[in-house]
């Protein structure tokens, strides 16, 4: 129900394409010449074919690693100016896999997402900026257990056509602000986040 | 003073005694509440890490107290023992000798197989490495049954044998139970009974 305020990858992502494609017309010809880059411009929805992965380090190697298997958003790609370029991106932390149900369970419950009661994380960007030909950084409110914080990804420009653009993003997240300190330090307390986000031309 | 005597236990041995006893009976009260009851998770994943870290102190305990047990005096029995009694105690207490190791080891085998693979951080301070065992579903199931049975064996036998101590101390009124609680060989009695024994024994 709560999926308001999650949109700094399609952000990223747009305003990347927007550098790409205004500003850097030598290297990757294909991002950058001005047809392309005015075909990027646009409304995009993020599909199901996009990949929210995370993982967990913990002590002495190896961690969890897991996937969210449902979410929403989408992004617009601002062809004039990169940096006014949005993203909104919301996840459902119960449809989180690591292929072990205990630890499922575990992170579902009130020791860390408690999804019970906060049904949605979310993402809403406040800034792009352009940092590459084919690289931004998005900062914006991400909003877990009902805390919101300024947190930042950064984005590179993977693919893209007239119809679909997809981008890798990264980001780190340190989960004891948002409540969720459960087993450090035997689990670390940084979340990395490495997502293939595909966006949809709307 | 440190080692055993004749007929007296040393203060190495007592202290050894009681250490491990307490250490033992807190962690089944421990392992029981963490498995049994319904606790808010995070405690939950806490207190299995104390447990974990407290069931590697005792096991350190008890091997140096099987040591102990096998290359130090053995004091003589008291005297005024039927030699079924000798018999019985000298069983009970070479089977608890065993269970302080066969239990933390069960336990340590548990960790170590279990496919959610959490490290054993000693009281966060460094990492115990797994038994270099196969994790699966089955061994951790097999190995927690082993882990809780034995554990709560101890219990029953640990009650047997303070019922037995208490037994002598008030109906019998000998020194069984003093004679582990203070390395002092002029006890109520002790010299002229203990020599009568020994004298029959002959
Ligand atoms: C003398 C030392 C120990 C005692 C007396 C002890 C006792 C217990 C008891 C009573 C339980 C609950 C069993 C049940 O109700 O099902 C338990 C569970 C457990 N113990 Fe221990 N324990 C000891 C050492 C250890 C050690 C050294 C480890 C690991 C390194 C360990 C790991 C565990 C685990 C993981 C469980 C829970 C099993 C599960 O939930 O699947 N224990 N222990």
């Amino acid at each position: 129900m709560t999926k308001q305020q999650s949109k700094p990858w399609p952000t990223v992502a747009l305003a990347l394409i927007s550098v790409v494609l205004a500003a850097s017309p030598g290297p990757d010809a294909a991002f950058a010449s001005a047809p392309q880059l005015a075909d990027a411009a646009g409304n995009y929805g993020i599909t199901g074919a996009s990949r929210i992965h995370f993982s967990v380090a913990q002590v002495g190697g190896g961690g969890i690693v897991g996937d969210f298997g449902k979410f929403s958003g989408n992004f617009r790609i601002d062809g004039n100016n990169i940096g006014r370029s949005s993203v909104e991106f919301t996840l459902y932390p119960e449809s989180v896999e690591t292929g072990e149900s205990r630890v499922e369970d575990f992170l579902k419950s009130s020791a860390v997402f408690d999804s019970a009661t906060y049904r949605t994380v979310t993402f809403r960007s406040t800034s792009v900026r352009q940092t590459g030909p084919d690289s931004a950084a998005v900062e914006g409110t991400l909003t877990a257990r009902g805390k919101a914080r300024k947190e930042q990804f950064s984005v590179k420009l993977t693919d893209w056509n007239s119809r679909q653009i997809s981008f890798k993003i990264r980001g780190s997240i340190f989960r004891a602000p948002y409540g969720m300190d459960v087993g450090t330090p035997i689990y670390s307390n940084v979340v990395e986040f490495d997502m293939n986000i595909k966006g949809q031309k709307r | 003073m440190l080692r055993n005597g004749k007929s007296n236990f040393g203060w190495m041995t007592i202290i050894l005694h009681w250490t491990i006893a307490v250490l033992i009976l807190g962690l089944i009260a421990l392992g029981f509440a963490m498995r049994r009851l319904s606790l808010d998770p995070t405690l939950q994943f806490s207190l299995y890490q104390w447990h974990k870290s407290f069931g590697f102190t005792v096991l350190g305990f008890a091997a140096f107290r099987a040591a102990w047990h096998l290359f130090d005096l053995k004091p003589q029995p008291t005297a005024g023992l039927s030699p079924l009694e000798r018999r019985a105690s000298a069983t009970t207490h070479v089977l608890l000798i065993v269970l302080t190791l066969a239990v933390p080891l069960a336990g340590w085998a548990v960790a170590s197989t279990s496919t959610l693979n959490i490290p054993s951080f000693y009281f966060d301070w460094f990492v115990i490495p797994h038994l270099p065992m196969a994790k699966s579903q089955a061994a951790e199931n097999f190995w927690t049954s082993t882990h809780a049975v034995l554990a709560y064996a101890t219990l029953g036998l640990v009650a047997l044998h303070a019922l037995a101590a208490v037994y002598h101390h008030l109906v019998r009124r000998d020194e069984v139970l003093a004679r582990m609680l203070t390395t002092r060989s002029q006890r109520r009695g002790e010299h002229v009974k203990g020599g009568q024994a020994i004298a029959k024994r002959k």
